[in-house]
């Protein structure tokens, strides 16, 4: 086993910063939609406008660092070991069988990951953030004489906006148990903090071998990074 | 490390600047402190009444004040003989029916019914003198009573039936030289006691708008604005602006708060969005009949029942009648919560002799026309009056009865308590046909309330409406409302999704578990 670097700032604080604004996201949305009560309505649709343009930017930043990073590979879905993995979901786990795909610096994904992480990316995010802005602002056309782009009801874009939400929300509980199923049950927790993790050594090598303190490899790899 | 710093400060500072964008505050001119400097200064008469000559006279008659008037206005006699002030009707052009005159003359409401036979007592209410049961002559000018909407006094009244003279003890000499533009009192006299009481129609204009609180009208209020009602209802020519839907039918002429306000008022974005589907008075009146009840219901069914021969009365503990022999039951109430509805501008009305087929459900005395699609529409508080009143059966029409008459034996309902005399006698006062035989269906009146309109801290909040329980709009359903509406399927397949995935997390860790305690048990590894 040897200590890599997986996860880099910007990824880490991308990771935690969408982790935050989507569950604040789901629960004013889901206050907005009637289910909960906390905030009251007009504030929870003040904070829920708020969060959503803080996700948009956090959006564009992360869309740009994944296309200058090339980082964007890593989700291109693929059929190799799909099944295995399936497999080991299904049984192997239960008898402490090895993982099938390895986790690398250059693979961080396992096939079902880079399946679901895809159909995050490509299908409910941009069915979010799209109904989402419909949301905010369908009129405005409308209100500036431009009838030809009026949109009648929110109801399409309100309906499409909450299924996303809970397909969202039914993603972020079973990615919360799944966090748990690696080396050991915190080990990729760990590695989202800090950025490292134990990978097993048959690897390539992707990452300058540095020894040191972390603080110092940190600095090392921030300079490559963006 | 730097180059970390650098770019969590970058974010940072954009971060920032979103988030003040997103909560700045409007930094335009406060529009509300532009009115409230125009209408602080108040309008002064630009001549003294009391030193006119042909004023000083000592008036024998009402009649002789309005000569008077007209021997210098020479001309406003003429725009008040256009005005429906005058004439009880106006020329509307309805839905379905073309053009038609709507008035006092053929609408029939679900409070009194109708003027009809009745003139010389509703007469009081009329700014004219001298009209008599099926007579009246609209075109002498010197029956026009400029002083029940001009005098400044508040002294001028007009005398119970006596067909809308004066009581004949008043100064006319003082009130004549004491006029000018209508105030409150002026207007309040007749329409804060439509139906017969305080605040028995309109729900929104009662006596308490003579002087009221901040809490009451926010517009009104003698510790504020102090508006008159026309400095709204702009007149020009005697044509006063703004009409109430009880009678009128079409989109013009009204008064709207925009005429101040503009249509979007607020600083938030989203709360000018609503001003597409919501009419301004939906959010910011929040309760009407503040002060004193209002009339919500009446039976007529019930009414003739006599004690020892004679009609007698019952009321609340708020003083309010809860029955009258000569009218039936009623129900009031105060501090209402409007109903709602989606209102284009447009309404069409229950006439005389209209034929009504389906009285399953309530009959709409006066439709009000939109609904979501309708681009014009937008949703109003309503004060709905609920009724049951007389029906003839067999012809299949509302009956407008005799009530009133000085004298037992002329019919009248209110003197004999005999339905079938009295809707006999009614009938053929308006030429309509009577077969004898009368029930009592239920009928509905949409009265629009646009008075009594909140302080801003009042007003209608957000999760009023937005809410799944008791929203104030549970019964405008033809749209989707954030926080009220949702798709039951949606609803269910997502909750399932949800609670599978947690049935699934919750399994497959306790088979992990499982797992491994007997692996180590086993000692396998």
């Amino acid at each position: 086993m040897k200590k890599a670097y997986v996860y880099k700032a910007f990824e880490r604080f991308w990771h935690w910063m969408q982790a935050i604004l989507i569950l604040f996201l789901a629960f004013t949305g889901f206050e907005i939609h009637g289910s909960v009560s906390f905030f009251g309505f007009k504030n929870a649709v003040k904070y829920h406008n708020i969060a959503a343009v803080l996700f948009l930017i956090l959006i564009v930043f992360a869309i740009f660092w994944h296309f200058t990073t090339g980082e964007w590979k890593q989700y291109i879905p693929t059929y190799k070991n799909i099944k295995a993995q399936a497999n080991y979901y299904v049984f192997g786990i239960f008898r402490n069988e090895p993982h099938p795909t390895k986790k690398t610096v250059l693979s961080k994904l396992n096939p079902l990951q880079k399946l679901v992480y895809f159909g995050l990316k490509v299908l409910v995010i941009p069915v979010m953030v799209l109904s989402g802005l419909l949301y905010m602002f369908y009129r405005y056309p409308q209100a500036n004489g431009v009838e030809g782009l009026n949109i009648g009801s929110v109801k399409v874009i309100a309906l499409l906006h909450t299924a996303g939400a809970f397909l969202l929300v039914a993603f972020i509980i079973a990615h919360l148990y799944l966090i748990t199923t690696g080396t050991t049950i915190t080990s990729n927790l760990k590695a989202m903090l800090t950025g490292y993790e134990d990978l097993e050594e048959d690897e390539p090598k992707s990452e300058p071998e540095k020894k040191g303190s972390e603080k110092e490899m940190a600095e090392e790899v921030s300079n490559n990074e963006f | 490390m730097k180059r970390i710093i650098l770019v969590l400060s970058v974010t940072g500072i954009l971060f920032a600047l979103v988030l003040s964008t997103v909560l700045k505050k409007s930094q335009e001119p406060d529009k509300l402190t532009t009115l409230k400097e125009k209408y602080s200064v108040k309008h002064t008469s630009s001549v003294d009444h009391s030193k006119f000559a042909v004023l000083q006279q000592k008036f024998s008659s009402p009649q002789k004040v309005t000569e008077a008037c007209i021997s210098c206005h020479n001309q406003r006699h003429t725009e008040i003989m256009h005005s429906n002030h005058w004439n009880w009707e106006r020329e509307e052009y309805v839905q379905g029916r073309g053009i038609v005159y709507i008035g006092k003359k053929n609408a029939i409401n679900n409070f009194c019914i109708g003027v009809q036979g009745n003139e010389e007592s509703c007469a009081k209410c009329h700014i004219g003198f001298g009209l008599k049961e099926d007579h009246m002559n609209f075109s002498a000018a010197q029956n026009i009573d400029c002083l029940i909407c001009h005098d400044n006094t508040e002294t001028y009244a007009k005398a119970p039936e006596k067909g809308g003279a004066p009581d004949p003890s008043l100064n006319l000499n003082n009130i004549a030289q004491h006029v000018g533009q209508p105030k409150r009192s002026n207007c309040g006299v007749c329409h804060f006691y439509g139906g017969g009481g305080n605040n028995v129609k309109h729900g929104d204009l009662e006596k308490a708008m003579f002087d009221p609180t901040k809490e009451i009208d926010v517009h009104m209020a003698s510790d504020g604005a102090n508006l008159q009602c026309v400095d709204c209802h702009k007149t020009e020519k005697h044509n006063i602006s703004g009409k109430l839907y009880s009678l009128s039918s079409m989109n013009h002429n009204r008064v709207t708060c925009e005429q101040c306000h503009s249509d979007a008022p607020h600083s938030s974005s989203i709360l000018n969005e609503h001003t597409y589907k919501v009419a301004c008075q939906t959010c910011h009146i929040s309760t009407y009949a503040k002060a004193n009840s209002t009339k919500i219901s009446w039976d007529w069914s019930t009414a003739g029942k006599l004690k020892n021969g004679e009609p007698y009365t019952e009321e609340d503990n708020l003083g309010n009648h809860t029955y009258m022999s000569i009218k039936g039951s009623f129900k009031w109430a105060n501090n209402i919560k409007p109903e709602y509805a989606w209102f284009n501008g447009n309404a069409s009305h229950y006439l005389l002799g209209d034929v009504v087929n389906d009285t399953t459900k309530p009959l709409a005395l006066n439709t009000l026309y939109g609904s979501y699609n309708d681009p014009e529409a937008k949703i109003i508080p309503v004060k709905i009056h609920r009724a049951r009143q007389p029906f003839d059966p067999v012809n299949k029409m509302l009956v407008q009865p005799k009530l009133f008459a000085e004298n037992k034996g002329e019919g009248a309902f209110w003197k004999d308590f005999d339905w079938l005399k009295a809707s006999e006698v009614g009938m053929k006062d308006v030429n309509l046909p009577f077969s004898g035989k009368l029930s009592f269906i239920r009928t509905e009146m949409y009265w629009p309330v646009n008075h009594m309109v909140a302080t801003k801290e009042n007003t209608v909040k957000c999760g009023e409406c937005h809410t799944r329980e008791n929203s104030r709009l549970a019964a405008l359903n033809d749209f989707y409302m954030p926080g009220r509406d949702y798709s039951a399927a949606i609803e269910i397949l997502g909750i399932i999704l949800i609670w599978a995935t947690l049935l699934g997390v919750i399994i497959h860790g306790s088979l992990r578990i499982y797992g491994s305690y007997k692996l180590k048990k086993g000692g396998v590894k």
